[in-house]
């Protein structure tokens, strides 16, 4: 299992799916109305490494952020 | 190391206090930048989200590259509300000349803006609103919306 964390406004609270790479991650998460909406504008960092690639290899215990549009200052 | 503060930043105290550590070590120049809460559109606060995480990676990318011109950096933002005329983020950058501080504030703050992980709300009457119009993208964003 994965966790996946949803950052600042898009206040969901985490969710533990199974995944193999961020493509299964991607497929699981376009099932919900409420975050797929949310995919389009968001980053996405695998244990705090921003990552840019659909076929990055998950393992058990793997933390995906999903980071939304910012706005610091 | 970014100085998180919950609430407003105690200017007056943390530009003396940046001054103060590093006047001595012989930088000929400290440029800083404060931002402050403007009162527009209603608001009578703004609010911050962080995740200090990526946060403190993407600072520490920062001064290795300010280091490497000789120069140090040095950043404070606020988490939770900041009322308007109140600041909410404040950065200053020492160097031996005037022009590498000059230079790098500027684009320190422009990347700032763009890929620092922080999320602002408008409160409107007690409400935080996402301030979406005004938020940028990160490098990156859509990937989980493409076709695998």
């Amino acid at each position: 299992m994965v966790k996946v964390e949803f950052l600042g406004p898009i206040g969901k609270e985490p969710i533990e799916i199974d995944a193999k790479t961020l493509a299964d991650v991607a497929e699981i998460l376009k099932q919900d109305p409420e975050i797929k909406v949310w995919l389009e504008n968001c980053a996405v960092a695998v244990n705090d490494t921003m990552v840019n690639r659909l076929d990055v290899e998950l393992k058990d215990g793997d933390k995906i952020s999903l980071l939304p549009p910012v706005c610091g200052g | 190391m970014v100085l998180i503060y919950q609430g407003p930043i105690d200017v007056d105290q943390l530009l003396s206090r940046w001054y103060n550590a590093e006047h001595n070590r012989n930088y000929g120049a400290m440029v800083s930048f404060v931002g402050t809460v403007r009162e527009e559109g209603g608001i009578e606060a703004l609010s911050f989200d962080i995740y200090r995480p990526l946060l403190e990676q993407w600072f520490d990318g920062w001064k290795t590259k300010l280091a490497k011109e000789g120069a140090l950096l040095a950043m404070a933002h606020s988490e939770g509300d900041v009322p308007v005329h109140k600041s909410s983020f404040a950065c200053a950058i020492f160097s031996r000349k005037r022009r590498v501080a000059l230079e790098m504030l500027d684009a320190f703050v422009e990347d700032f803006k763009a890929n620092a992980p922080i999320w602002k709300y408008d409160v409107i009457d007690g409400e935080r609103i996402y301030a979406a119009e005004r938020s940028t993208p990160m490098a990156g964003s859509g990937l989980l919306s493409k076709e695998g």
